[in-house]
């Protein structure tokens, strides 16, 4: 989890530059990003997580911070002990 | 970037359907702001309107790279028509993408076959480039939402049978799919624009539009971060193939034109101050194509720069295809002011493209933004 979370805040300090992100910070609240990052998150989260995020996943508040995303990804992993796989 | 022997396939066949269906009626298209259903069919026929979904959904089963390939063939040949496929190809990603099982088995075959025809429905009079203007109300209404607003420039709304639309409610900007059937919406065809003059654009009037829960697209909230982000990028994608369309038709006609016309005894293509734009047009075409096709490369691959380098290729096409366009024109002179050549209506498409999807300033935004949050990203590595 640690490092997934770790992976999220390096990917985030690159698109919300020179801002330190606390796990709970919350990043669309923040201002800080533009409208082509949502889209940029999600590919990245697919990409390097290696999961597959759809309809049931499409709602702000899994996106919203590191907690919230390392949660989805902890949930969307195949070997995950506690989430399903689509 | 070489293209795969499919990509080839591909492209000459999507040359020829240009060639043979295309080309030849563009500009009585253009001249009477209509585009037939005759050509509509065809395109569907071929399987072009699935061209962004998998054969298992009813698409062609391209991948972005031959999508790509098939704007700019048909881009070349009209821009209104590479203009159907691109916002019916927003609306069926979209689906696709983000949709609900019960959606995707509603409108993805037939969207896929072309047995109905997506739109975007984002613009409105108030709300251009800043879509977070938009003032289209969706209010829950039992197990419905009642939609009302207005909203503009919608390409070829004129014959959509689906709108992908967005509205602001109490849980933020939502998406929705509209049917072209539902009481209260009333379309109305907007005429005399500049250019992609054949692109059946129109006017939404919604009043009191029921609209089920289940036509929602995501959650509310995220209609605008990430369901028009999304189909925007595909959008600006499918802009940026069909202008190398443009500048690639405009270099065409420059180089039959000037290998005809004679003027101070020579023909144009002998005289310097030609042969500079010619040059410029051949340097223009090649480097937005291969904008595009890094572009395309990386959405194959999923990769997440795909959206900063597609609004650069967006945004170099556009500019190229502009500037040759208007040199196209000057080569052609007073004939390139006539619409008996296809070179003003190449210039007037042309302008368009600095316009939708993400205007020339709005992609030069986004672009210096990424451009400097890299270099504070290679800072911070550094330290």
């Amino acid at each position: 989890m640690e490092q997934t979370k770790e992976k999220l805040r390096a990917f985030l300090t690159r698109h919300i530059a020179g801002r330190t992100i606390a796990d709970e910070d919350q990043i669309f609240a923040s201002g800080f990003v533009n409208s082509m990052f949502a889209m940029q998150l999600v590919l990245f989260l697919e990409k390097n997580f290696k999961i597959a995020i759809g309809n049931e996943d499409l709602e702000l508040k899994n996106f919203q911070s590191i907690n919230a995303m390392a949660d989805l990804i902890e949930r969307k992993t195949p070997h995950s002990q506690n989430g399903s796989n689509s | 970037m070489e293209m795969t022997f499919e990509q080839q396939r591909l492209r000459t066949a999507f040359r020829e359907f240009a060639d043979a269906h295309i080309v030849p009626h563009a500009n009585a298209w253009d001249r009477a702001e209509h585009m037939p259903a005759e050509a509509v069919r065809q395109l569907a026929n071929k399987g072009y309107l699935g061209a962004v979904l998998p054969a298992d959904c009813g698409g062609a089963g391209f991948d972005m790279v031959g999508f790509g390939l098939l704007n700019e063939e048909l881009g070349r040949g009209c821009s209104s028509i590479r203009s159907l496929l691109t916002v019916h190809s927003m609306a069926a990603l979209t689906i696709w993408r983000w949709g609900t099982e019960a959606q995707k088995a509603q409108w993805l075959e037939k969207l896929g076959q072309g047995e109905a025809i997506g739109a975007f429905a984002l613009t409105e009079p108030e709300a251009g480039s800043d879509a977070r203007e938009i003032r289209t109300e969706a209010v829950v209404s039992g197990d419905d939402f009642l939609l009302n607003g207005h909203k503009k420039w919608i390409t070829f709304a004129q014959i959509a049978d689906l709108f992908l639309i967005f509205a602001r409610s109490q849980r933020g900007p939502c998406a929705f799919l509209l049917e072209r059937n539902t009481p209260g919406l009333v379309i109305s065809p907007v005429h005399g624009m500049l250019g992609t003059r054949a692109s059946m654009m129109a006017e939404l009037h919604l009043e009191q539009c029921r609209v089920p829960k289940q036509n929602l697209v995501g959650a509310p909230g995220v209609g605008l971060s990430h369901i028009a982000s999304s189909a925007l990028d595909c959008g600006r994608y499918s802009v940026a193939w069909g202008c190398v369309g443009i500048a690639q038709a405009c270099l065409e006609a420059c180089l039959q034109y000037a290998g005809q016309r004679k003027q101070f005894g020579s023909l144009l293509r002998d005289h310097q101050l030609v042969q500079r734009m010619i040059a410029h047009m051949v340097v223009g075409v090649k480097a937005a194509r291969l904008l595009c096709h890094n572009a395309g490369q990386l959405k194959d691959a999923g990769d997440p720069t795909s959206i900063i380098e597609t609004s650069i290729a967006k945004y170099f096409a556009c500019r190229t295809a502009a500037e040759i366009a208007r040199d196209a024109v000057q080569i052609h002179g007073a004939n390139g002011c006539s619409s008996e050549y296809p070179a003003e209506r190449f210039y007037r498409d042309a302008k368009i493209m600095e316009i939708i999807e993400g205007s020339n300033e709005i992609q030069e935004i986004t672009i210096a933004q990424s451009a400097c949050q890299q270099v504070a990203d290679n800072a911070a590595i550094a330290r």
